[in-house]
């Protein structure tokens, strides 16, 4: 029934809009829409936080996404597939959780640290207030554990779980995407091969992540919201886990058609777009461009520049940092801590390096080297 | 009506037997229901009441172990029909569809599971936006990141079990990476380095991908590999980590709150 009145309000309203979805799918390719829509949107998000949480502020922001959201599937069908495709509603889900989660935190956040300011006592503090576990928090538990049954239930009932045609391990479909929640990664592999973007960056993450609570060193911050006690580790992880996953996830699932090609979200997804291919190694730009020579024999040479570069970059660039902008936070952590910290960040900052790097010089490797299987 | 015969139930010797203490309705056998209880154990008797509070949880951490719970349920009841095997795989998942009554046990399976791996990374974010990961709970916000792991690791062995086209290319897709992990992978950096007088270590039957794969790509073996690494060893393994988990939140000082 649902689909039915998307469909006659798509027949009401079409036609006129197609400036509105051309402008979207123009914009919304990541070279423009990374740099100058979600990052802006993300700075936005933690330096206007005192002002974005506000209640009336945040549901009007709600209100926008949704209609821009759930409004473009009356306007077009290419959209109304990709969204509505069971599998893919998980994802609608996740993102309202994200941002309703995030407001929900932010929100507390801006008010604690409002009262940190003026000397008052936080949210969570009530220090000799307890409250015994039955019947407090066992009937909380209760009560969402029978939401949440009934929210599976009804999903269930709505939305049958979708079967594909059998195993066919002749014909792969184009394009072949890896369950959703993996498809920040797959997404990496536009940037970096699969030795990276499949092996080394996400056991990163979870290196990452593990080491984590033992690089913070900040006792502040702890067992409330706070963004003005915490704004750098906040950033940063806010960075990997919005832009760097859940963006790249949207792109990866909504965004990626027949041969992993981008497409605007109101473009039909044809596979027989041909896309040129235009992407040069460093080497080829230095030895090619730069000096106007043919590429050396020797690999190792070849590639001198681009390995140099990688040198600098994961090496001797946490080092420079302890040095100089960092030099306060490297005196407080010691070195261990703070080279496990700057190796972690210097390589996950390698992902938006190597997408500006793409962006605008077209840059296929720093470091090419079949010969060893080695391409970064 | 209803009273007298609550009240006679509640002195009969069968209910006096398994519940140790009266009427929850004063403190001692509120602290009684929470304490003999084996369930109900895994909470302290009482709790900082600002940590409770749903604004500060989310409830999120919850709803995993709920759908965790919703998971085992129906996932023991999808294996009384499902048999992984290459031949029936596909025709059994298409027969649960059309002969078992209230055929809901996929949707909320799977269903389920994507809702969990979402509770699962909002829970991290509440954890993290609190501050909660900081000593003294640095250990137990490690145990999560491998409970995450594990939970991804659980969806993405279950994605192949229907055995459509979905399933096998997307299982391709990713255990594609494996064959490039540096030095285990044939296609991976540096693989041949491993080798002794000449002879390969690292081939295509014994590389990465193939210990994931039990074979060169997706097939049979797969399958029963994937089965059992996602009906027996990766569910033991999330309900061991689980109990350290919840162990350790209490170990650690309960839910966290300013110092």
């Amino acid at each position: 029934m649902l689909s039915s009145m998307i469909t006659l309000a798509a027949a009401a309203g079409s036609s006129n809009l197609e400036w509105f979805k051309e402008l979207v799918n123009r914009f919304s390719v990541p070279e423009i829409s990374l740099p100058l829509f979600f990052l802006p949107l993300f700075v936005l998000l933690l330096v206007a936080y005192k002002v974005w949480t506000r209640p009336l502020f945040a549901g009007t922001l709600l209100v926008l996404f949704c209609v821009f959201y759930f409004g473009s599937m009356a306007i077009d069908e290419n959209y109304r597939a990709i969204v509505m495709k069971p599998d893919n509603v998980p994802i609608t889900m996740m993102l309202l959780g994200v941002g309703f989660c995030l407001w929900w935190g932010f929100r507390q956040a801006a008010i604690n640290d409002e009262r940190i300011k003026a000397g008052q006592p936080l949210i969570e503090e009530d220090k000799d207030d307890k409250v015994l576990v039955w019947p407090d928090l066992v009937y909380t538990e209760l009560i969402c554990m029978v939401i949440a049954a009934t929210v599976l239930i009804v999903w269930s009932v709505l939305l049958p779980a979708p079967l594909e045609s059998p195993a066919n391990p002749a014909g792969p479909p184009n394009p072949s995407k890896a369950p959703w929640y993996f498809l920040g990664l797959q997404e990496m592999l536009v940037y970096f091969d699969p030795w990276m973007a499949g092996v080394v960056l996400p056991g990163m993450i979870i290196t990452g992540l593990i080491a984590m609570p033992y690089i913070d060193t900040n006792p502040k911050g702890n067992g409330y919201y706070t963004f003005a006690q915490r704004k750098f580790a906040i950033t940063v992880w806010l960075f990997g886990f919005l832009i760097l996953w859940v963006v790249l996830i949207v792109f990866g699932t909504f965004l990626r058609g027949p041969n992993w090609n981008f497409f605007g979200p109101f473009q039909y997804w044809d596979a027989h777009l041909q896309v040129p291919l235009t992407n040069v190694n460093l080497s080829e730009l230095f030895w090619g461009d730069l000096l106007d020579r043919p590429l050396p024999a020797n690999p190792y040479v070849r590639e001198i520049v681009g390995i140099v570069f990688v040198f600098l970059w994961i090496c001797v660039l946490p080092y420079a940092l302890a040095r100089t902008v960092m030099r306060k936070m490297y005196e407080q952590l010691g070195s261990v801590r703070f080279y496990v910290m700057a190796i972690h960040l210097v390589v996950m900052a390698m992902l938006p390096l190597k997408m500006v790097l793409r962006w605008t010089m077209h840059l296929k490797y720093f470091v090419n080297l079949p010969e060893i299987n080695l391409n970064l | 009506m209803i009273s007298p015969l609550l009240n006679y139930i509640r002195s009969t010797q069968v209910w006096n037997s398994i519940f140790r203490h009266g009427i929850p309705r004063d403190r001692r056998t509120r602290v009684m229901a929470v304490m003999s209880n084996v369930f109900l154990h895994l909470h302290p008797v009482a709790v900082r009441k600002s940590g409770i509070r749903l604004s500060f949880t989310w409830c999120m951490g919850g709803l995993t172990f709920f759908l965790f719970l919703a998971e085992a349920i129906s996932g023991v009841l999808l294996m009384f029909y499902y048999r992984p095997v290459v031949e029936y795989a596909y025709a059994d998942i298409q027969a649960l569809r059309s002969y078992v009554t209230l055929g809901l046990l996929r949707e909320i399976h799977r269903w389920g599971a994507h809702a969990m791996i979402i509770a699962i990374w909002l829970h991290m974010m509440r954890v993290f936006l609190t501050g909660s990961y900081k000593p003294p709970r640095e250990f137990n916000w490690g145990v999560g990141v491998i409970l995450l792991v594990i939970t991804m690791l659980l969806s993405f062995t279950g994605y192949l079990l229907p055995w459509d086209q979905l399933a096998i290319w997307a299982i391709t897709v990713g255990s594609n990476m494996g064959k490039a992990t540096p030095f285990l992978g044939t296609g991976g950096p540096l693989s041949d380095m491993l080798a002794i007088g000449g002879v390969p270590l690292v081939t295509a039957r014994s590389d990465a991908a193939y210990l994931l794969l039990a074979n060169t790509s997706v097939g049979e073996n797969t399958l029963m590999r994937f089965y059992v690494l996602h009906c027996i060893a990766l569910p033991l393994a999330a309900a061991t980590l689980i109990a350290v988990h919840f162990w350790r939140i209490r170990k650690d000082g309960g839910i966290s709150g300013p110092l």
